[in-house]
C-alpha cells in the first residue's frame, strides 16, 4: 500500500539520445493516491502499457524516478518493488492446483503456512473461486483462468498495487461485466491501490474513479470520468471518450463570438488567444440539436440518422467537416439541410489540440 | 445430401499398393518364410516351425542367450544415453540466448553433429580415441589414464557413450528451444511479479511447458539409439568380446556372419516387434497427452 509519484518518467526503447518524439513514454510527472482505482486509457500503442511496466519494473525507464512512499525505488527489481500485475492472457502454472496458484506469490516470499492459507481461502471466497481450490488449474475454462490470475494478483496485502494490463479481454462480453463488478467490489473491500490499463472506454469509466487518458505517448488528462465528459483537456480526449465522440470544428475566435464556416456563435466566456495557434471549437453532440433550418442558425447537411433505441444522433457535413448532433425527441427530421443550436455553456475552445479557459 | 458412390477410386491406391507389396511386403514375407525353415546349403529348404522362436526366447540355448545378452545391453545402453541426453539438452537449451545474432549461430553450431553420417561420426570417434595417433586417446594416456576402447571394456562403453552424447544431444537441445520459444514473456513476467526463483520458474513454468517437446525428444533418442548399429560398429566392432555387441550388430553377425538365415529371421522379428510395441506405447502415451490438451480447449 502506496502512494506512487513518477517524476520526469520517460522511456525509449531506442535508447536515451534518439529524438523525443519517438518516445514510447514522453515524461511525465504525476502522483497516483493510496487506494485509488486508476483506469489508464488510450488507443493501442499510445504507450499505457509501456507506463504499467515501468511501474511494476519489468522494463527500466530511460529517464526519471518512480517513487512509492517518497522512497525511490527505480533501480529496484520487479521482486523487490512489491506489485503485483495482471496480464491480458492469463498466465497459469499448468502443473498446480488452483489453491497452489493462489498460494503461489505468497509461498515464494516465506509467508507462514497458516496465513497462506488464510489469505487463498479469502480470496478464493471473494473470486468464486472455492469449488475449484483442490482441482488442477490446466483444465478450467479461459474466465476461471483469468480469474486465477486475478486472485494471484490480489492474494498478497501488501502490495502497493495491483496493475491490471487489459485483462479482460479473453473474457465473453457477459462475464466480462460481472468480472468487473467484481473487481471494482475487491477494490472497495481490499483497500488496494488499482491500475487498470484499457482501450475501451466503458471498460475505463465503469472501474476507476480517476481515468488517466494517453495518447502518443504523453498523458493528455487525468480525472473522473464527468471531468472527461464535460471538459476534456485535449482535443484527444474529446472524441476518443464519448460515442459519438466530440465534434471538434476549426473556427475563428474572437471574444465572446466564434466563426464556423463564416456563421457566427456566441461564447459564455471571453477567449484572448495566441496569434497563429490552430483554433478548434470542440462541443458534444450531446450538447448540439438539430432544428428546422432557420436564420441565424448554422446549417449543415444531413448524411444519415443513427437510431440507437434511448436516443437519436443525426451524422451531418459542415462545409468539409463531419458533425454529429442530437436529434430532439419528436422532432421528424425533413429534407437534407438542418440548423443547429448550440448549447454555449458546453462549447469548449481549443488551440493547438488543449483546451483554453475564457475568462468570465 | 447423397454421396455419388464411386469404387473406381480403389484404382487410385493400386500403384502405392504395388510399390509397397513390392518394397516391404514381400521381403517381409521372406523374413517369415526364412524364420520358419532350416536349410543346409544347396537352396535346400526344411521346415522347423516355431522352432527357431523357441530356440530365440530360450536364454539357455546359444542364441538365447546371446539375443538376451545384447536385448539387455541394449536397452541399458537406451537408459544410459537418455538419462545423459536429456538433461543435458534441457541445460543447454536453457542456456542459449534469445535473440540476436548468436541464436543463429548457437543454432547452426547445434545442428552440425546432426549433418554428419553415422559411419563418419563412428570413425571420427575411432580414431580420436586411439592411444597412439587419436587426440583423446594420447592426452588421457600421457595424463596417466589408462584408456584403451580395444581392450577394456569400460573405455569401449565409454567412447560409445560419449559418442551418442556428442551426436544426438543437439537434437533433443534444439527440441527443448523450441518448445522453450514458445512460451509467452508474460509468463517469465508473471513469475518474477510472484516473486518466483529460477528454480520454481523452471519446473512451474519452463518444464511443463515442454513436456510436449520433451516426449518427442525421449521417443526420437529412444528408437534411434535401440537401434544403434553403426557407430559401435565402426569404433569397437562390438567388442571387446561382445560387450558393446547391441542387438543389431549381433543380427548382421548371425545372418552375415554365420549365414544362419533362420535364427536371424526370428531375431529380426522379435526385434521388430519389440520396436513395433514401444512406438504403439508412446503413440499411446502422446494422443493420450493430446487429447487431455483438447479437453481442456473444449471446455473453454
Amino acid at each position: 500500500m502506496a502512494r506512487i509519484d513518477l517524476v520526469d518518467l520517460a522511456q525509449s526503447y531506442s535508447g536515451n539520445d534518439a529524438d523525443p518524439a519517438s518516445f514510447a513514454l514522453k515524461p511525465v510527472t504525476m502522483t497516483w493516491r493510496q487506494g485509488g482505482a486508476y483506469a489508464l486509457l488510450g488507443p493501442s500503442g499510445c504507450g499505457k502499457t509501456t507506463l504499467l511496466n515501468l511501474i511494476s519494473g519489468i522494463v527500466t525507464p530511460s529517464r526519471g524516478k518512480i517513487l512509492f512512499d517518497g522512497v525511490d525505488i527505480t533501480p529496484l527489481s520487479t521482486q523487490k518493488r512489491n506489485i503485483a500485475q495482471v496480464f491480458q492472457f492469463p498466465v497459469i502454472y499448468d502443473t498446480m492446483t488452483v489453491g497452489q496458484n493462489l498460494a503461489f506469490p505468497l509461498k515464494n516470499r516465506g509467508l507462514p503456512k497458516n496465513e497462506i492459507d488464510a489469505r487463498v481461502a479469502e480470496i478464493a471466497r471473494l473470486l468464486d473461486l472455492e469449488p475449484f481450490l483442490s482441482r488442477k488449474a490446466m483444465r478450467l475454462t479461459a474466465d476461471a483462468k483469468q480469474k486465477i490470475s486475478l486472485g494471484r494478483g490480489l492474494v498478497r496485502s501488501d502490495v502497493a498495487a495491483v496493475l491490471f494490463d487489459e485483462p479482460l479481454t479473453v473474457i465473453d462480453p457477459e462475464l466480462k461485466w460481472q468480472l468487473r463488478s467484481k473487481l471494482k467490489a475487491l477494490h472497495r473491500e481490499l483497500d488496494l491501490t488499482m491500475i487498470y490499463v484499457t482501450h475501451d472506454q466503458t471498460e475505463a469509466l465503469t472501474f476507476a474513479d480517476t481515468v488517466v487518458v494517453m495518447h502518443d505517448g504523453r498523458v493528455v488528462q487525468s480525472g473522473t470520468p464527468a471531468e472527461l465528459f464535460d471538459k476534456p483537456a485535449h482535443t484527444f480526449v474529446g472524441y476518443f471518450i464519448g460515442s459519438p465522440g466530440m465534434n471538434i470544428v476549426p473556427a475563428e475566435v474572437r471574444g465572446r463570438e466564434a466563426r464556423i464556416g463564416g456563421h457566427p456563435i456566441a461564447l459564455n466566456r471571453s477567449y484572448a488567444l495566441p496569434a497563429g495557434a490552430k483554433v478548434e471549437l470542440g462541443v458534444r453532440p450531446e450538447f448540439v440539436d438539430v432544428a428546422t433550418p432557420a436564420p441565424g442558425l448554422i446549417s449543415a447537411n444531413i448524411e444519415r440518422i443513427d437510431d440507437l433505441g434511448r436516443v437519436r444522433f443525426a451524422r451531418l457535413r459542415v462545409g468539409d467537416v463531419k458533425f454529429a448532433a442530437r436529434v430532439p425527441s419528436g422532432f421528424s427530421v425533413s429534407g437534407d439541410v438542418a440548423g443547429l443550436v448550440f448549447d454555449a455553456s458546453r462549447v469548449h475552445v481549443y488551440a493547438d489540440s488543449l483546451l483554453v479557459e475564457g475568462a468570465a | 445430401m447423397d454421396k455419388t458412390v464411386n469404387q473406381k477410386a480403389w484404382f487410385l491406391v493400386l500403384p502405392v499398393f504395388l510399390v509397397v507389396a513390392f518394397s516391404a511386403i514381400l521381403p517381409l514375407m521372406t523374413v517369415v518364410n526364412y524364420s520358419m525353415q532350416d536349410t543346409f546349403g544347396n537352396n535346400q529348404f526344411f521346415w522347423n516351425g516355431v522352432g527357431w522362436f523357441k530356440e530365440l526366447l530360450d536364454p539357455s540355448t546359444d542364441l538365447g542367450s546371446r539375443f538376451f545378452a545384447s536385448l539387455w545391453r541394449n536397452l541399458a545402453f537406451s537408459a544410459i544415453i537418455l538419462a545423459i541426453e536429456v538433461p543435458l539438452g534441457i541445460v543447454v537449451a536453457l542456456s542459449m540466448p534469445r535473440e540476436g545474432w548468436r541464436v543463429a549461430a548457437c543454432l547452426v553450431t547445434l545442428a552440425l553433429p546432426l549433418l554428419i553420417p553415422w559411419n563418419v561420426v563412428g570413425t571420427i570417434w575411432q580414431i580420436f580415441g586411439r592411444p597412439d595417433i587419436g587426440l583423446l586417446g594420447y592426452v588421457l594416456n600421457n595424463m596417466g589414464i589408462e584408456y584403451n576402447y580395444v581392450s577394456n571394456e569400460f573405455d569401449a562403453w565409454a567412447t560409445v557413450i560419449v559418442m551418442d552424447v556428442w551426436h544426438w544431444t543437439s537434437l533433443v537441445a534444439l527440441l527443448c528451444y523450441a518448445g522453450l520459444k514458445s512460451i509467452p514473456d508474460a509468463y517469465y513476467q508473471a513469475a518474477q511479479i510472484d516473486g518466483a526463483s529460477r528454480w520454481a520458474v523452471f519446473t512451474a513454468i519452463q518444464l511443463p511447458k515442454m513436456n510436449r517437446v520433451l516426449l518427442i525428444a525421449v521417443l526420437l533418442r529412444f528408437m534411434d539409439s535401440f537401434m544403434i548399429y553403426t557407430e559401435p560398429f565402426v569404433v569397437t566392432g562390438g567388442g571387446p568380446g561382445n560387450s558393446t555387441t547391441f542387438v543389431s550388430i549381433e543380427l548382421v553377425k548371425i545372418a552375415l556372419g554365420q549365414f544362419d538365415l533362420g535364427k536371424a529371421a526370428a531375431l529380426s522379428l522379435v526385434y521388430n516387434l519389440i520396436i513395433i510395441i514401444v512406438c504403439w506405447i508412446f503413440y499411446t502415451v502422446m494422443t493420450n497427452a493430446g487429447a487431455e490438451r483438447r479437453d481442456e480447449k473444449g471446455v473453454a
